[in-house]
This record gives structure tokens, C-alpha cells and sequence, in this order.
């Protein structure tokens, strides 16, 4: 029941086929409230047997401590090892669904206004070497291949047998009412593999890919309405506290590129757009 | 160049930074003949308004002449040598709300909309010289300013216009006109404004051109009141008077103004209780707006009227009489201003002599004195309405 109201307030109907991650472009409202649930259930349940077990003063009420506490370690340690990095992102575009379609096609674009991304080189048809910079600079790699698409309609890709990275991705897009643009909707999965790539993985994306991602589709709505990202990057001011300036190197939410590699990227590339 | 730099609050410094460079293809670079300070940055003089980082250049009321632009600006459009005003609100021309001339709420223009849409839920555009919420643009109390889109804001002004006519059409005067505006004045309508600074001058002023019969304009520093009754508004010292409310309602034949504006926002006076009640909240980050004013519009305005919004608010304000808002069926409108749908029509104004703007020009200083005139301006001392900095001059001296 809850599932085809979904579907019917969020699809297009138009690409049924395409499995298992349109139906978490559908589920546009991540439960936070469950997964926050998940995360301090244990934690919760652990502290109160803890407590219970304590106010015992028994050998069974410190038994019953420790095993509430191991709980609770364990349930608070449990949230850093989250498998997979979903991320969901939607714009509205002042474009048509054919020009948005077009402008994302191009993969090897994407460095532009996707900052985590070095670089999205074309390695066969519809196939492509994604690489992006990891905690420490570390670069992380793998390859992709567009398994789906419809003009106009959505783009899908997966990851290539064989990838040192599991992923998958869909972007979706439909023409907003009365000419009002396009509605794009994208979705990302990647798996956390084992060691340190998994590790490597899930700090890039941090404790919220769709942030990013969001950032992403904001800068990529910029370039294709204004054919530039906003950015003050480079500009003057006054002295800086030091405050400040920590601030700006330990805050994972603020992604910082060099100006001149920006400014360079797009003159080069969207100059003729 | 030099720069008036926040640097924390009730400090500003004028440091020596480096120039400007173009950063984008649609920037431009302008150099600075006039600069002012405006009441709003003095709420980022008192550290009210988040997100301002020490080293930010200040400034939002600007012009000049353009010395540089980005390739991606079309010549016809504007060039190297152009004489411009530059409005304060950055638009980009280009998505569904500049589409639509609602230029303030441009999508493109914030590269931090994040924050504010952390604060607000959307963003609104991106503003020179005004917290890092609203895009962390550096502004233009300064020699030089990068300004971006600069194919969409800036209005080329003629040669033979002096700078103290037109530099306020950067902010002030579209400011205190879209307040008018938006009071929705009718043949025959009362508009009730409070705040008598230079948006509220402006207002005053643009409420007679669009045909409002009286103004009733309400401060209570004697030399503002003077200079609204010279702009033909009736006057109300609110600390001469009981109540604000009942003397309009007084001079309204018990109807109440047709329109309200509260030109003062978020850092309002008042002589009652609830107005000492705010100021303790807001000094302990209770609450970070003051809305004595706002209160007042809502208690005074008649039935079905409308209250105008051009005061700065930026976040959160207790006890709006709602009640009064909603049984009275007032319509509220409000919004930093959508520039570029006025600056023309009203340079059109100034060039055929039916306002000198300069009226409420105050005070002429170099950059240097730029420092101690925030302070002179925030304390209104010196019968100060409105400081015009010359970013070239020497000294401090006027």
C-alpha cells in the first residue's frame, strides 16, 4: 500500500526495469528517525542494563552491568561500521529534461562541480575509470559502466566486474510542470569493502554523503543556469584568527579547491557553453 | 588595497589587503570612487548576526568604475571604463527566481547557502560584504571589489550625474522604495513608518510618489524626525508620547494606518517592558532579534492592511502578537530587496529632478575614519544619518 503511493507520487513510470536503486531514489525522506534508533537502541538498552545491574549491588547486578555495558560499547562502536555510503540529491533545473540529460552525460565533466573527484576518464564505449582523493590524498579508484539510460530520461551506471569498488549510481530526469524546468533526482550506493579502502571510502563520504551530494547538484545546477560555480575562493580580507583558520582545515563540510585550478577548469571547459 | 575589515565585534580595522581578482568568467572588478555605511552593517558592528569571520571585508554600497572583466561578460552589457552603481544583492540572472524578478531570493548567487538553509530553509541570495551565511563575499567599503554576475546587477550611470545622487541606489533608496512598495498603497491610504534612518527617509519619500495621501513617520531622535517632516511626514517622538499605538490611532480617526513599515528590524528601541525583556535575551543569545517594532506595526495597523518589512531581520524573534496578525487579516510583506527591478526606474527619477538623494548625506571622511564613524553612527552621535566614505582620500579628517 505505502509502497505504490510511493511510486505513484514519485516515479516516472518510465524505467520500471531499472532494479533496486530506483527504489531509493522513490524513498526520498531517509528514515534518519529509524537509523537513529538502530544506532542508540543498544546504546540505550546496554546503559539501563548497566545502571539496573549497578544499583543490584549484587555479583548477579555487576554481572548483569558488565554484559549491559559491553552492550553499549559495542552498540555505540557499531555506527562507525556502517557498510554501505547511500547518498540522494535533487535539483530543480532551469532546463530542459533533453539539455540536463546532455550536460550530465558528459562523466568527464564531473570533477567540476563534484569536488571529492580528480578525475572521470573514458576507458571504452560507455565505460569509465572514476578516480577520487581520499583521506590523506590517498587516491581511490574504480571502474564504471552506464548499463542504462534514456535519453532525456535517466542515466544508470554500475560498477565493472573486476572494480577494486562496489557502486552504483541512477540520475533521473522529468520535466517540471508548466515549464518550469527539470527535476533531477540522483542516487549513489557504495559498498564498503573490507580494510583500508572500506575505511578509505567511508571517510570520504563522511556521516553524510547526501550533503555532498547535494553540493554537487547545487554547483552542477549553477554551471548548467549560469555556465559557472559561485565561489570566493581567492578573494582578499583582513587578517585571520587562528580560529578561524582551524576551523577551515578541520571542517569536513566545507570542501575547498584551489582557486586557480576552478577558475582554470572553467574557462577551459564551459567557456564554449 | 585598502579595506574596512570586521575584525570581531564593535572592531573595525581599515587593513592593507591584496587586490581583487577576477575569479569566474562573469566577474568584474570595480574600482571604488563612493562608498557608505549602512544601518545594517551596524548590526554586524554589534556581532548580532552569525557567521561573520574576523578579516571579513565590509561593505554593500558601492560604485565605481569597471576596470576589468571576466570573459565571460558581454561586451554590450558591460565594459572596461563603465560607471556603475552596484546593487547589494548578487543575482545570477539565470534560475527560476530571477526569472520570475525576485533577484534577492537568486539560487546560484550563495555558495554557502547550506548555512543559511541550515537557518531559514532556503537561501536567499548571496550578499556583498554581509556574513559568510549569505556567501561570504567581500565588500565594498574597500579601493577595489570583485563583483560576480556583473552582467546582471550593476546599472551604468552617465557622466555628468555626481556620485553623492546615484551611489544610493545601491541599497537605501530601492530599499526604502520596495518597502513603499510593498505597503500596497492605495488613493487616499496612511502609511505608518517606523524608523527614521535613511531607509526609513527613502521610504517616507517613495511613499508619496506612489500616492500615499499622509506618512506618519516615528523615531525619536530629534534631528530624523526633522529631516521626515521635510520629506512632508507627520512625526511621532516615541519617547514623548505614552503609546505609540494609541496616538496613531488617535491621529487616524480610530481606523488605524493603512499600511505599516518597520524600517528599524531586529536591534529596535522601545520604552516598554517587553522591550527590556528582549534586549536581556538577546545580550544572553536567547533570542537574536528584537522585534519591538515589528510588534508595534502588527498592534497599529487598521484591519486588512498591510505591514511592510524592509527592517534587517536574521533569525529568531519571540511574542509576534499572531493573533492580532491573523483575526485582523493583515498581509505581511517583506525581503532583502529585488534590485534590479528598481534601480532605473529610480535613476530615471533622480535625472529628471524629482529627488536629490544626497539629502540625507551626514557625514563626508576618508576610508581611514571609517572605524570611528561606525561608532559615531551606531551611537548617533553628531546628528549622524549617514556616513559616505572615500576609499582614495588621505587622513582622517572630513
Amino acid at each position: 500500500m505505502n509502497e505504490s503511493k510511493n511510486s505513484s507520487r514519485y516515479t516516472s513510470q518510465r524505467n520500471p526495469q531499472n532494479g533496486s536503486l530506483q527504489s531509493l531514489l522513490n524513498d526520498l525522506t531517509p528514515s534518519d528517525a529509524s537509523s537513529a534508533a538502530r544506532r542508540w537502541a543498544p546504546v540505550l538498552a546496554g546503559g539501563t542494563l548497566a545502571i539496573i545491574g549497578l544499583s543490584r549491588k549484587s555479583a548477579f547486578g555487576f554481572g548483569l552491568a558488565a554484559a549491559g555495558g559491553a552492550l553499549a560499547y559495542y552498540g555505540s562502536r557499531n555506527n562507525d561500521a556502517a557498510t554501505e555510503s547511500v547518498a540522494r540529491g535533487s535539483v530543480l533545473l532551469n532546463c530542459t529534461p533533453e539539455e540536463a540529460y546532455s550536460r550530465y552525460r558528459n562523466f568527464e565533466d564531473f570533477p567540476t562541480f563534484m569536488h571529492h573527484l580528480q578525475s572521470v576518464a573514458k576507458i571504452g564505449d560507455r565505460q569509465y575509470r572514476w578516480t577520487a582523493l581520499g583521506p590523506m590524498a590517498i587516491p581511490i579508484q574504480w571502474d564504471a559502466e552506464i548499463w542504462d539510460e534514456q535519453v532525456g530520461e535517466f542515466i544508470s551506471w554500475r560498477s565493472m566486474p573486476g572494480s577494486a569498488l562496489t557502486m552504483e549510481g541512477t540520475v533521473r530526469f522529468e520535466a517540471a510542470p508548466a515549464n518550469r524546468g527539470t527535476f533531477l533526482r540522483a542516487v549513489t550506493r557504495f559498498d564498503h569493502p573490507a580494510g583500508q579502502l572500506g575505511r578509505a571510502v567511508a571517510k570520504l563520504f563522511g556521516k553524510d554523503p547526501s550533503f555532498l551530494m547535494q553540493q554537487d547538484l547545487r554547483r552542477f545546477k549553477a554551471l548548467v543556469e549560469t555556465g559557472e560555480i559561485p565561489t570566493t575562493e581567492g578573494q582578499p580580507h583582513g587578517r585571520r584568527s587562528g580560529v578561524d583558520l582551524a576551523m577551515q582545515k578541520v571542517n569536513p563540510d566545507r570542501p575547498k579547491r584551489r582557486k586557480s585550478q576552478m577558475s582554470e577548469t572553467l574557462n577551459n571547459t564551459w567557456r564554449t557553453a | 588595497m585598502k579595506a574596512v575589515c570586521w575584525m570581531g565585534a564593535n572592531k573595525m580595522s581599515v587593513e592593507t589587503v591584496p587586490d581583487p581578482e577576477i575569479l569566474n568568467p562573469r566577474d568584474a572588478i570595480v574600482r571604488i570612487t563612493s562608498t557608505c555605511i549602512c544601518g545594517s552593517d551596524l548590526h554586524l558592528y554589534n556581532g548580532l548576526i552569525p557567521t561573520m569571520e574576523q578579516g571579513d571585508i565590509m561593505g554593500h554600497e558601492f560604485m565605481g568604475e569597471v576596470v576589468e572583466t571576466g570573459n565571460g561578460i558581454n561586451r554590450e552589457k558591460l565594459k572596461v571604463g563603465d560607471r556603475v552603481v552596484v546593487p547589494f544583492t548578487i543575482a545570477c540572472g539565470k534560475c527560476f527566481f530571477c526569472e520570475r524578478k525576485l533577484w534577492s531570493c537568486c539560487e546560484n548567487s550563495n555558495p554557502n547557502y547550506w548555512i543559511a538553509e541550515k537557518m531559514m530553509g532556503y537561501s536567499p541570495s548571496g550578499l556583498f560584504g554581509y556574513t559568510h551565511m549569505m556567501g561570504g563575499y567581500a565588500g565594498g567599503q574597500a579601493q577595489y571589489a570583485r563583483v560576480p554576475f556583473a552582467d546582471v546587477g550593476p546599472l551604468k550611470i552617465p557622466e555628468g550625474i555626481s556620485d553623492d545622487k546615484v551611489v544610493f541606489l545601491s541599497d537605501i533608496f530601492p530599499t526604502g522604495y520596495f518597502g513603499a512598495v510593498n505597503c500596497d498603497i492605495q488613493p487616499g491610504d496612511t502609511v505608518a513608518i517606523w524608523g527614521c534612518g535613511p531607509v526609513g527617509q527613502f521610504a517616507i519619500r517613495s511613499a508619496f510618489m506612489l500616492g500615499a495621501e499622509r506618512v506618519i513617520a516615528i523615531d525619536r531622535f530629534p534631528y530624523r524626525l526633522e529631516m521626515a517632516e521635510e520629506g512632508g511626514a507627520e512625526t511621532i517622538n516615541y519617547e514623548e508620547v505614552d503609546d505609540v499605538v494609541q496616538t496613531l490611532k488617535d491621529m487616524t480617526a480610530n481606523i488605524g494606518p493603512d499600511s505599516c513599515m518597520d524600517a528599524v528590524g531586529m536591534e529596535a528601541h522601545g520604552n516598554n517592558l517587553l522591550f527590556m525583556v528582549d534586549r536581556a535575551k538577546q545580550a544572553l543569545k536567547m533570542e537574536t532579534d528584537r522585534p519591538v517594532v515589528l510588534r508595534e506595526c502588527i498592534q497599529a495597523c487598521r484591519k486588512g492592511g498591510t505591514v511592510s518589512v524592509p527592517g534587517v531581520y536574521s533569525g529568531f524573534a519571540d511574542t509576534i502578537p499572531m493573533g492580532a496578525f491573523m483575526n485582523k487579516g493583515l498581509t505581511m510583506k517583506t525581503g532583502q530587496t529585488h534590485m534590479m527591478n528598481y534601480m532605473q526606474p529610480l535613476l530615471d527619477r533622480i535625472q529628471k529632478g524629482e529627488i536629490d538623494p544626497s539629502f540625507v548625506i551626514s557625514h563626508r571622511v576618508p576610508i581611514n575614519a571609517a572605524p570611528e564613524m561606525y561608532k559615531t553612527f551606531r551611537d548617533k552621535e553628531d546628528n549622524c544619518t549617514k556616513v559616505v566614505l572615500d576609499p582614495w582620500a588621505n587622513g582622517i579628517a572630513a
